[in-house]
């Protein structure tokens, strides 16, 4: 930026201030911070926060994140952001608690700082938008499970890491809700890293272990994937149904084989969506605080709890009457 | 016989049965035939990494971009499939990218004389950025391949799938390879004296070179059968892949400094990390100590390494020796 044009956007804002019409002088740069670029789910998100940008008219969306999950990519990315000197940061984060003190760094210097997906320590950002609630999705996948196999039986959990703070807490919400399903009998959690062939492994070894298993539960796009594919190779296609949480583009196949029969997951492009919305909003002047309701578009309102959390929908249910429609969009 | 016994590789060989024997306590299924033809299966991929790490670390390198080299030679598989290219013609194709991504390495570290370390953990970076700029980030899922290019490694010859046989080829042409041939035995004079070398007309550069390319050739062949077999290619396919292929190398007794090993070790010390890998998960032990005992082996049989490999030392003088 050259100096005159540096000044010219001074003038600028200064008129805009003196003249108080609450009009935005300059458009707002929003940055969508994800896990890492190139997983499907959070390029979709990306459609959906375009789709906000194009909808308000003057904000800009910079996608960016590490080239893989770790808390240390982001991190560096938050400075480079807060460097650039961006108006909102909605982030995903790998670590909740490694982050915050980057993100306490930005708010410092008037940066809106959410989260969306996967949260961050609360002191660390001024409101977390959850794709819904964690205690439906951990009822949904018990439920998926529970609709293919009418006579009870035996289900395991495949989850990603040990330690992903989303997989950790649906599984939790998900023992919850078991006595309301009489006939599911959970007898394993294993983790398969979200690595394909480590997940693939965890499903071999889960396949071994429990001759009455039922259903595969995996919480995570690279483990239903992987556990479709143990299956499938197993033979075991109508004995064990893969069921979770799964993107449509990459689960076609999957469903096609009848290795899964449902699977759901919130539509990531309203995730995108609403967190560029409340984004936008906070940073315009909207008060996150316990109790606020803050507009997001055609998603509604967010309402926040005692935390500062608010969650956006209910996830989806897809099958094979619904994937090819859904396939191509993400 | 009796210096077979003593070997590294008898030691290593009952190290497996004794693991085996641990597990079918707890598990007993897990050693019966199929489910041992199934870890073999499993580990193939990475008996034929080791194979190529190993010829690197004899000269005294390392290739620490083999994951990513397979990940995008199996990513460029996947898209070659999906433009219609027939299975042999891919296999060619991916095969020689392979060969070029090793090259890379390998003349980087001849013609430019850099660390081999580094250039690896370089081209590991580039590799899977390159599988970004090709593909947006978008994975290829199973739906996306075709039958033919998901069923080769599935199919059944023997009671082995071809993955299995594979291996099985890879490891019977590097025994003859390396024991056999003058290109083979100059691995080992290139790691284990390269001045010596030199003075034989040996190019260490130029056998190094080599040794990368043989080692980016079979990550690429691995690179088809990983995709094929798990139905899916995007950016982080075999993340950190390359440090077990480099540990079951240590395991297996190829010295990280170059010059020795045999194809036996490389092939038990890759099953020995198999083994493991595929019992953890049926005996119930929990994941938080997964991670810790497949450490934990890794440095033992590094220690183990250290003391064996110690030089005795010549004593020169007594006195001295009895004064420290």
């Amino acid at each position: 930026m050259s100096i005159l044009r540096k000044a010219l956007t001074t003038a600028a804002m200064t008129v805009a201030l003196m003249a108080a019409t609450g009009a935005h002088a300059e458009t707002k740069r929003i940055a969508l911070v994800v896990k890492a670029l190139g997983i499907g789910f959070f390029e979709a998100a990306n459609k959906g926060a375009e789709e906000a940008a194009k909808e308000l008219g003057d904000v800009e969306i910079i996608y960016t994140g590490p080239t893989d999950t770790t808390a240390e990519g982001q991190i560096e990315v938050i400075n480079s952001l807060i460097a650039q000197g961006v108006d909102a940061i909605a982030i995903s984060a790998n670590d909740p608690d490694a982050v915050a003190p980057a993100l306490q760094k930005a708010m410092e210097r008037d940066i809106t700082v959410i989260s969306w997906d996967s949260g961050v320590a609360k002191e660390g950002r001024q409101m977390h938008l959850n794709p819904s609630s964690s205690a439906l999705i951990g009822n949904t996948i018990i439920k998926l499970a529970a609709d293919h196999m009418p006579e009870g039986g035996d289900v395991a959990i495949l989850s990603a890491t040990s330690t992903s703070t989303n997989q950790n807490i649906w599984i939790e919400e998900a023992t919850k809700v078991l006595p309301n399903y009489p006939g599911v009998n959970l007898v394993a959690t294993v983790y398969g890293d979200d690595l394909a062939d480590k997940s693939y492994r965890e499903a071999q070894g889960l396949i071994a272990t429990y001759p009455n298993l039922k259903a595969i539960i995996a919480p995570t796009t690279v483990g239903i994937l992987a556990a479709s594919q143990a299956v499938t190779d197993a033979g075991k296609i109508g004995a064990i149904n893969v069921t979770g949480l799964g993107l449509p583009s990459e689960m076609a196949g999957a469903v096609a084989s009848g290795a899964t029969k449902s699977f759901a997951i919130w539509n990531p492009i309203d995730l995108g969506y609403a967190a560029t919305m409340l984004a936008y909003n906070i940073s315009n002047g909207a008060k996150a605080e316990p109790g606020a309701s803050i507009p997001m578009g055609r998603m509604g309102a967010a309402t926040l709890d005692d935390n500062n959390e608010a969650a956006m929908s209910d996830p989806f249910t897809y099958d094979a009457s619904n994937i090819e429609q859904f396939k191509s969009i993400f | 016989m009796t210096s077979f016994l003593k070997s590294r590789e008898a030691l290593l060989a009952l190290a497996i049965l004794v693991l085996l024997a641990m597990i079918a306590s707890r598990f007993p299924a897990f050693v019966e035939p199929a489910s041992l033809a199934n870890v073999f299966n499993d580990t193939a991929p990475l008996m034929i990494l080791a194979l190529g790490q190993m010829v690197v670390i004899l000269t005294k390198c390392i290739d620490l971009s083999v994951a990513a080299n397979l990940a995008l030679s199996g990513m460029v598989a996947a898209l070659l499939n999906g433009m219609g290219v027939p299975l042999p013609l891919i296999l060619l194709i991916v095969l020689a990218l392979g060969a070029a991504l090793g090259a890379v390495n390998g003349l980087l570290v001849w013609k430019v004389g850099i660390p081999s370390i580094v250039v690896t953990l370089g081209t590991m970076t580039i590799f899977r950025g390159i599988i970004f700029l090709m593909t947006d980030g978008a994975w290829v899922n199973a739906h996306q391949m075709s039958d033919e290019f998901k069923a080769l490694p599935r199919h059944v010859i023997l009671g082995l799938p071809v993955m299995a046989w594979v291996a099985v080829v890879v490891i019977a042409l590097f025994a003859v390879f390396l024991t056999r041939t003058p290109l083979g035995r100059s691995f080992y004079a290139v790691g284990g004296n390269p001045h010596a070398a030199v003075y034989t007309g040996l190019d260490v550069g130029r056998t190094q070179a080599i040794a990368f390319v043989i080692s980016g050739t079979l990550a690429a062949l691995t690179g088809y059968l990983w995709v094929a077999r798990y139905a899916v290619a995007y950016v982080d396919i075999a993340g950190g892949f390359e440090l077990d292929v480099v540990a079951a190398c240590v395991i297996g007794g190829i010295a990280i400094a170059g010059g020795a090993g045999t194809v036996g070790g490389a092939v038990l010390g890759a099953l020995f990390l198999g083994v493991i890998k595929n019992a953890l998960p049926v005996v119930g032990i929990s994941p938080f100590w997964q991670l810790a005992i497949s450490g934990s082996a890794i440095i033992l049989a590094v220690a183990f390494n250290a003391r064996q490999g110690r030089k005795a030392g010549r004593i020169i003088l007594k006195s001295a020796e009895a004064g420290a």
